[in-house]
């Protein structure tokens, strides 16, 4: 028989290739990458391509897909398409609803799936493969961090999403990356006088703090504020990210003598551990002679919706409420209910502005060069979308606004009316010297 | 049993397939692959599942553990690059040692026990080491946020010239970016697969494929399988660690996310998809595996309607939506649809594919042989 010469598999193994390229070639769009002298990415066609970095999947997905939804309304109206949205009501009016710098804006998406690792492979690929001059996105500080440092080394520029922590432009800030939403530090300072009305000087806080950058983060402002008007900490519990049943956590808070429970978690995490809480009772507790209170510092929309009766009542700040009614929120709010049907989330409203700040400041510098886009930004002084006057400050690019402090509403109205605004906080009472956090810009990176 | 395939055939095989490795990034270009990153991930996972193949492919052993190995090896070079220096080879080195005695703890305790315990004994300490990185030893993973290297870090071995550059791994001043970080996996890659041909040549490869035959009959031979099977257990294991390792290499961040059971469960599905016990089986698995993810979840409307456009509008928007549950966060789907179907109709995996179009091709030549059992291609 032919069995000793028989080279089939020696042979088949050198088709190998051939045969796994037959299987690899399935359609794809090739989007040539464009590499030119001047900066990574430059864009030489009609077009201008930005990278949406968003939580397609896991714990933050909801704001994922909000975050998404709303980069699509972005560049239909940076393209001249729908009612224009807070372009506006915009303060600058460089951007005249045909593009930016006389080119179409298109985007490629990706999916972030909250992990740090799963976020930067897609936004590499972005970078890489799609030619992204711009990438945008993220719902966690975790992955805006590992995101930033990234787009820092490869030369993009990163406009971050939903992202809380200090250490976003502290600690890790970067010269490439810009941030619009608050961070814990202005919760912080913006809770504390309203958490003094409410609860008086003489409390004790527990914390239950999911553990990474934020979580650490939010507890260090929160306490720092707490304990300077006079409450006691008397433990901060670290919780796993995702953590679903916080039941373990939540018993011993009953027997420490504490009498306010500060959650410092977010998304489905919050949604669980609030409920929870409730669930225990905590609320009709009595402890020193005082109500058992609960905190949350960081609140949503989307979160209270999700956490249902449990909101009503407690305390927390957030970045912006479809609510107000301002001319750009009721612009911003008019636009997307009519694309999708319901008011759009915080997540919703930080991307978007998050976008028109780009391409406002792609359209003033005249190119997309990440080095000039970024000193068009750099102390950029703006109005008209949704937070009053605004700076975004050159020393950390950080945006500082006015904060909202917020209150699960009582009666609400409809399943979107769930939270009411309590104080706006002004700008200068949240504002805090760039160097109070440390870190390094460095230098901005072209990528070339 | 095993044919036997002369030494020539094997160095033409091996020079075959450096070939096709090295030029990667020319012929994978057309269908949108041909970038860095991506070309990384080949060669990565293609080293991680040749190695896990070594264990599962030979012994049968299934191992649903192996991201342990992976995130170890990770968090090790991660260190290396903080303590040491940016340098990618001690952190290679120094991975394959940590990974390997991390290995030779489990496979002590786990190999006692065979199939489906062999089994949850391996997932059940991949998800505790899961969860120390997680929760317990946050001072050296640093949780959920992933260990990155920091400026303040003391990198002994650093001139302090470097001190302002970019926090990348460089070879002797060559960043592990780009395509010179792809070369760099490459060329390990190579080194994995020539060892692991070797392996399963040598006479400790047959003892291993005796295993996976009949453990019985062979200890009452008088063979205690034992020693092999851990043997096995730990170089699959380093060579986990190395793959690992060269992920920090080319992205100098490692989060817990790594070892999560989702990631050991990936490879697994890398192995039987390219063909379990194959040589070649495996990389071509974690290629396809990696090219859906990357490729597939990038998919939106958008580039669905662009692709579709050709249709008229009254059908172009069903087969959009349609086809839009396939793509994008639903890239699982796909991968869930291929594996299905490679399962059903090609047990030996892809390369059982390739073996039947070459014994489709042979049939003219020569009379076919009675094929009983699906011998693997290799």
């Amino acid at each position: 028989m032919s069995l000793i010469r028989k080279p089939l598999n020696r042979r088949s193994i050198l088709r190998a290739g051939a045969v796994g390229g037959a299987a690899l070639a399935t359609p794809t769009i090739f989007t040539s990458k464009v590499w030119s002298a001047g900066y990574l990415n430059e864009p030489t066609g009609a077009e201008v391509i930005l990278g949406f970095n968003v939580p397609q999947t896991g714990a933050y997905a909801d704001e994922g897909a909000d975050e998404l939804r709303a980069y699509q309304l972005a560049v239909k109206h940076l393209n001249g398409e729908g009612d224009g949205g807070m372009l506006n009501t915009f303060s600058s009016k460089a951007l005249q609803g045909n593009g930016v710098n006389g080119k179409k804006v298109a985007y490629v998406t990706g999916d972030t799936q909250t992990k740090s690792d799963a976020a930067r492979a897609s936004a590499k690929r972005m970078i890489e493969k799609d030619g992204a001059v711009m990438i945008t996105g993220g719902s966690s500080s975790g992955v805006a961090i590992a995101v930033q440092s990234l787009c820092q080394e490869a030369g993009v520029i990163f406009m971050a999403g939903l992202t809380h922590s200090n250490d976003t432009t502290g600690k890790d800030k970067r010269k490439n990356g810009f941030r619009h939403f608050f961070n814990t530090e202005m919760s912080g300072a913006a809770l504390a006088p309203v958490l003094k009305n409410a609860f008086g000087t003489d409390r004790t806080a527990y914390h239950l703090t999911a553990d990474y950058t934020w979580g650490w983060s939010q507890e260090g402002s929160i306490k720092k504020y707490t304990e300077g008007m006079g409450w006691n900490t008397a433990a901060a519990v670290r919780t796993p990210l995702g953590a679903g049943d916080f039941s373990q956590y939540i018993t011993p808070v009953l027997n420490s003598g504490a009498d306010v429970l500060v959650l410092n978690h977010y998304g489905k995490d919050m949604v669980n551990s609030l409920t929870q809480a409730v669930q225990f009772g905590l609320r009709d507790k009595q402890v020193n002679g005082k109500d058992f209170a609960i905190v949350v510092p960081l609140y949503s929309r989307l979160m209270a919706q999700g956490a249902g009766e449990n909101v009503k009542g407690i305390f927390g700040s957030t970045n912006w409420h479809w609510s107000l009614q301002d001319e750009g929120s009721k612009a911003f709010v008019k636009s997307f209910g009519q694309e999708y049907g319901f008011p759009p989330s915080q997540a919703a409203h930080t991307t978007y502005c998050q976008a028109l700040l780009y391409a406002d400041a792609a359209q003033r510098a005249g190119t997309f060069e990440p080095c000039a886009l970024a000193a068009a930004l750099e102390g950029f002084e703006f109005d008209g979308m949704g937070n009053g006057p605004t700076l975004y400050r050159a020393e950390d690019h950080q945006c500082f606004k006015d904060v909202l402090v917020v209150k699960g509403k009582e009666n609400p109205s409809s399943q979107f009316d769930v939270l009411e605004v309590v104080e706006v906080t002004p700008r200068s009472q949240v504002e805090y010297p760039a160097e109070m956090l440390g870190g390094e810009l460095g230098a901005c990176n072209n990528g070339a | 049993m095993v044919t036997k395939i002369s030494p020539a055939r094997d160095y033409l095989l091996f020079g075959v397939f450096a070939i096709a490795v090295l030029t990667m990034p020319v012929w994978l270009a057309p269908i949108g692959a041909g970038y860095p990153d991506l070309l990384q991930k080949f060669a990565i996972f293609g080293l991680f599942a040749t190695g896990f193949n070594l264990l599962f492919g030979l012994t049968g052993y299934l191992s649903f553990g192996h991201a342990a190995f992976l995130g170890v090896g990770s968090y090790t070079a991660v260190w290396s690059f903080k303590l040491l220096g940016m340098n990618p080879i001690p952190a290679a080195i120094l991975a394959v040692v940590t990974s390997g005695v991390f290995a030779l703890a489990i496979g002590y305790v786990s190999l006692r026990r065979s199939g489906i315990y062999f089994s949850i004994l391996t997932l059940a300490f991949a998800q505790m080491s899961y969860n120390l990185a997680y929760s317990v030893l946050t001072p050296i993973t640093n949780g959920e946020t992933g260990l990155r290297v920091l400026e303040s870090d003391p990198r002994l071995f650093d001139s302090s010239a470097n001190a302002d550059g970019p926090l990348i791994s460089n070879l002797f001043g060559i960043e592990m970016t780009g395509y010179a970080g792809f070369y760099f996996c490459a060329v390990v890659l190579l080194i994995g697969f020539f060892i692991a041909q070797r392996i399963f040549r040598s006479p400790f490869g047959i003892m291993l494929r005796a295993v996976k035959t009949n453990q019985n009959r062979m200890n009452y031979t008088g063979l205690n399988p034992r020693p092999y099977t851990l043997a096995a257990f730990v170089i699959s294991g380093m060579y986990a660690g190395l793959a690992g390792a060269l992920m920090c290499i080319t992205d100098p961040l490692a989060g817990a996310e790594r070892m999560q059971w989702t990631a050991s469960g990936e490879v697994v599905l890398m192995t039987i998809l390219g063909g379990a016990g194959t040589l070649l089986g495996p990389i071509l698995g974690a290629a396809l595996i990696k090219y859906f993810e990357n490729i597939f979840s990038a998919f939106n409307e958008q580039t669905l309607h662009e692709a579709f456009s050709f249709l008229p509008d009254f059908l172009e928007y069903p087969v959009v939506s349609v086809a839009g549950l396939f793509v994008g966060e639903g890239w699982h789907l796909t991968l869930g649809v291929l594996f299905m179907l490679i399962v059903i109709f090609l047990p030996g995996g892809i390369m059982e594919g390739v073996s039947r179009i070459g014994r489709l091709f042979r049939r003219s030549s020569s009379k076919v042989e009675p094929s009983g059992a699906t011998a693997p291609a290799e």
